[in-house]
């Protein structure tokens, strides 16, 4: 630890592999002041901004919203809110295309500005140590600040932390070629830079603190020199310039030595990393209570008659910005397609190239309502001289000559040329044994590549595919796990049904032989009672004259009678459906004691008409479900006609006790029938 | 008494070894199939059952079993790529009973939409579901959860009233792909 400090304190300091020099065009913007825009007509304010997800809305269509005043909030820590940069009437709430490098459209808000810029109330606060850690953070996050460098990650979950922070470096080396917004911010607003840091050194409580500034912005080092004069921890490091001296751990290893291993974030080595621009939004936020709402951002280009660096609220479109620094549109088309809300993927073809951000990292944006937002720092209008590549649309990449010069330039010590076969064959995991993902986008290697081939963009389509495999085999992993869920489910359910079922039937089983247990003995003692008429039948018949003939009967019935005991045993023994047979049979049984009752009344009544009565039976048993009465008509009508045929029948009276068993039978056959209805 | 010495001492040898075999059987017993978990995980996991099976895992079983490789239509060229290194086979083309529509949308990941106007409530999707991605109840109207929802058409055909269709998901700047060739950033120099 000593020895780093005296290294820096001898201006002596570590290198990073590789690098490149290119030429820096930052004489374009750096020797103007930041100029003041006048308000703009429409504000677009993108409800995401940063890494991390976007917050819940706060405003409707048709509110008034006062400059400052938070337009979401914030549902998880990694989210934090958007503020109306200025007074005015939200317009609409619907989709537009944002600065990002695909050109889609997200959810943004639409302020018609009413040129007032009425401020909500703030809260001032003078002296931060009063504050607690915890308000400090909490202001921080509620004023909405991300960190404003490039990635745009929220700074209060960077600040809030328990670990020991040895270094607190302050990133303010700028090595992108053309932006000069952090070095004009430096010149002019040194002090505020400085009560920023305060406030940090207040909550980090860090050993030393480190400002990181490249060699190439002398005015800024005199005026951070000058404002840190007295404060003894934080030390103004003056780099040589190199790009890409400003990534984070480039910018670690230069000035500490170490190295953040692949996958490692720098506070697991006791050190945080902040953009100067994001000291200066965090002094605003505490000290004057001025959420994020605008920045420094670098108008620069050969195609802007007046380059320079201005104070941009944030939400402002691009064309309004061009607008202010006279924007020469070389190209033959005009720019009537900054309207089009379609997406312009061939951009450099119908409209001069307009770059958000530097020329090595930057993206072309395909559509100037883009607005600015927290991370954009630089817009950048080329002219064809200036940046041919830029407007040419056709590849000019030829084949890899292995000459390996993107390896010498190369900060991360990775490979590009093997990268780049890699990626080319879409092999994933050589992509990741190769540590693809400590690329950290520089675009040097492309920069020095002969062959002109987009290295970097090879990376990043990589990257990206690699991220998205990732995302879908999360997708699989969950659906194969909500897969089997189910199949369990299904399977519990299924058992549980089955379960059920047993159940039921067990407890119907269960009832039925209870049941059956009454009903068995009810149909027996039915068997019984009937068996007995019968026998008492058969005695009449046994007194009556016509002996063999009755005799024939009784033991055709009492055969009939088994049949129903046994038929009956044969019931109880079955366990379905028992107790509606056994009163069918009952019914039956008394119907049957019914008719053989009659059946002896008319033998009674004439001893002579026996078969005819006889016959009777035969025709009351077949009619036997038709109704009484008509029952009846029918026995009468037979009656009749038998009474007729009776002398015949007499005079072959002998002859008929035969076919009279043979009718008997025939009832005999038809009751099992009759019972099964 | 040569030839008996040389059967006796084969035959120790061969009694040595099986009871080895039969050891390291006993003792190195594999639980499961495992080439049927490493194809399991190759494949897409919709349980689309396009392959004619009831979901990914009876088809990893089926093709370790010596079910032809190319019936996977959600996994495509890369999966059945990806089965044939694993299984040290040909790479055979996307067999034509189960290639999707050859349509330029195909390719693109979808998911089910519910037309909720026209649902009548009848659960018969929530059955179809392989992973539980539709929320509905009898009579009630149905919605697709979306981000369990894996595309696998399964839901569209039992519908009585074709309310369901399949939707491309939407392009947003989390699955956005950079595309070589339309990206406008040349500005290095």
């Amino acid at each position: 630890m000593k020895s780093i400090i005296e290294r820096i304190k001898n201006s002596k300091f570590w290198h990073f592999h590789g690098g490149i020099h290119p030429p820096e065009q930052k004489q374009l913007t750096t020797s103007k002041p930041i100029k003041h825009l006048p308000l703009p007509k429409q504000l677009i304010i993108p409800l995401q901004q940063h890494i991390g997800s976007q917050g819940d809305l706060l405003v409707k269509v048709g509110d008034n919203v006062l400059k400052g005043q938070a337009l979401t909030q914030s549902s998880t820590p990694m989210a934090v809110p958007i503020h109306a940069s200025t007074s005015g009437v939200i317009r609409a709430i619907k989709k537009s295309v944002i600065a990002h490098p695909s050109g889609l459209s997200e959810l943004c808000l639409f302020i018609d500005v009413d040129g007032k810029d009425t401020w909500q109330e703030r809260k001032t606060c003078l002296d931060y140590t009063q504050l607690s850690h915890q308000e400090i953070i909490t202001k921080i996050s509620d004023a909405g600040i991300a960190g404003m460098g490039g990635a745009g990650f929220p700074t209060h979950i960077k600040v809030n932390t328990k670990a020991d922070i040895d270094f607190l470096i302050i990133n303010a080396a700028e090595c992108e070629p053309y932006i000069t917004a952090d070095d004009l911010l430096m010149q002019e607003e040194s002090e505020s830079i400085v009560d920023g840091i305060k406030i940090l050194d207040h909550i980090l409580k860090p050993t030393y603190i480190l400002i990181g500034i490249e060699d190439n912005k002398p005015q800024a080092i005199k005026a951070l020199q000058k404002a840190t004069e007295s404060i003894e921890k934080i030390t103004v490091c003056v780099l040589p310039t190199k790009y890409p001296t400003g990534g984070e751990k480039q910018l670690i290893k230069i000035l500490t030595g170490k190295e953040v291993t692949s996958g490692s974030l720098p506070i697991q080595s006791g050190i945080v990393v902040q953009n100067i621009a994001t000291c200066f939004a965090i002094n605003d936020a505490i000290t004057n209570g001025t959420p994020l709402i605008k920045r420094v951002v670098t108008l620069t280009g050969q195609a802007l008659a007046k380059p320079q660096n201005l104070w941009v609220l944030l939400g402002t479109p691009v064309n309004y910005l061009l607008e202010q620094t006279a924007f020469i549109n070389e190209s033959t088309s005009s720019n009537d397609n900054c309207s089009t809300d379609s997406l312009v993927t061939n951009l450099p073809v119908a409209n001069p190239p307009v770059i958000m951000g530097g020329p090595l990292m930057g993206f072309s944006i395909s559509n100037e309502l883009v607005p600015i937002v927290k991370t954009s720092n630089c817009i950048l209008a080329p002219s064809k001289t200036e940046m041919p590549s830029a407007f040419d649309n056709n590849s000019n990449e030829m084949e890899c000559i292995r000459c390996g010069q993107c390896s010498d330039v190369c900060p991360s010590q990775l490979l590009p040329q093997e990268l780049q076969w890699s990626a080319k064959a879409k092999d994933h995991q050589q992509l990741t044994k190769l540590n693809l993902f400590d690329c950290i986008d520089c675009g040097a290697c492309a920069y020095v590549c002969p062959s002109q081939i987009p290295l970097v963009q090879y990376y990043r389509i990589a990257k990206a595919e690699i991220r998205q495999q990732q995302q879908l085999d999360m997708k699989a992993e969950k659906a194969k796990a909500r897969f089997e869920a189910r199949k369990l489910r299904l399977e519990k359910e299924k058992v549980a049904r089955e379960e059920k079922h047993k159940k039921a039937a067990a407890a119907r089983k269960a009832a039925m032989s209870k049941k059956n247990a009454d009903g068995g003995t009810a149909s027996s003692a039915v068997a019984a009672a009937l068996a007995r008429v019968k026998a008492k039948k058969a005695q009449n018949k046994v007194s009556d004259e016509l002996r063999v003939a009755s005799c024939e009967q009784t033991n055709n019935e009492s055969s009939e009678s088994r049949v129903t005991n046994s038929k009956t045993r044969r019931d109880t023994s079955n366990v379905s459906s028992e107790d509606e047979k056994s009163q069918v049979k009952a019914a039956i049984a008394r119907a049957k004691a019914k008719r053989l009752a009659k059946a002896n009344a008319n033998i009674k009544e004439s001893d002579e008409i026996r078969v005819t009565s006889n016959e009777q039976i035969i025709q009351k048993k077949e009619t036997d479900n038709t109704a009484s009465d008509k029952k009846a008509r029918i026995a009468a009508a037979v009656a009749k006609a038998k009474a007729k045929a009776r002398e015949k029948t007499k005079k072959r009276q002998e002859t008929l006790t035969v076919p009279s068993n043979e009718t008997q039978e025939q009832p005999d056959n038809s009751k099992p029938n009759s019972e099964t209805k | 008494m040569n030839i008996l010495i040389a059967i006796l001492v084969l035959g120790g040898i061969a009694a040595l070894f099986g009871a080895l075999l039969g050891y390291a059987s006993v003792r190195f017993y594999v639980e499961g199939d495992p080439i049927v978990e490493q194809l399991d995980a190759l494949l897409p996991q919709t349980q689309c059952g396009q392959c004619g099976y009831p979901g990914c895992k009876p088809y990893a079983e089926a093709i370790a079993n010596g079910e032809a490789i190319n019936k996977c239509a959600p996994g495509g060229e890369d999966a059945i790529k990806k089965i044939a290194d694993l299984l040290g086979v040909d790479v055979l083309p996307l067999d034509e009973n189960h290639e999707q529509n050859n349509d330029d949308t195909s390719n693109l990941p979808k998911v089910a939409f519910v037309i909720e106007e026209d649902c009548i409530g009848c659960t018969k999707c929530i059955q179809a579901c392989p992973v539980d991605a539709i929320l509905g109840a009898a009579k009630q109207m149905h919605t697709i959860l979306i981000d369990e929802c894996t595309g696998c058409d399964l839901c569209v055909a039992p519908c009585p009233v074709d309310c369901i269709e399949m939707r491309p998901t939407p392009e947003t700047i989390h699955n956005w792909q950079w595309d070589l060739h339309k990206i406008a950033v040349k500005q290095i120099g």
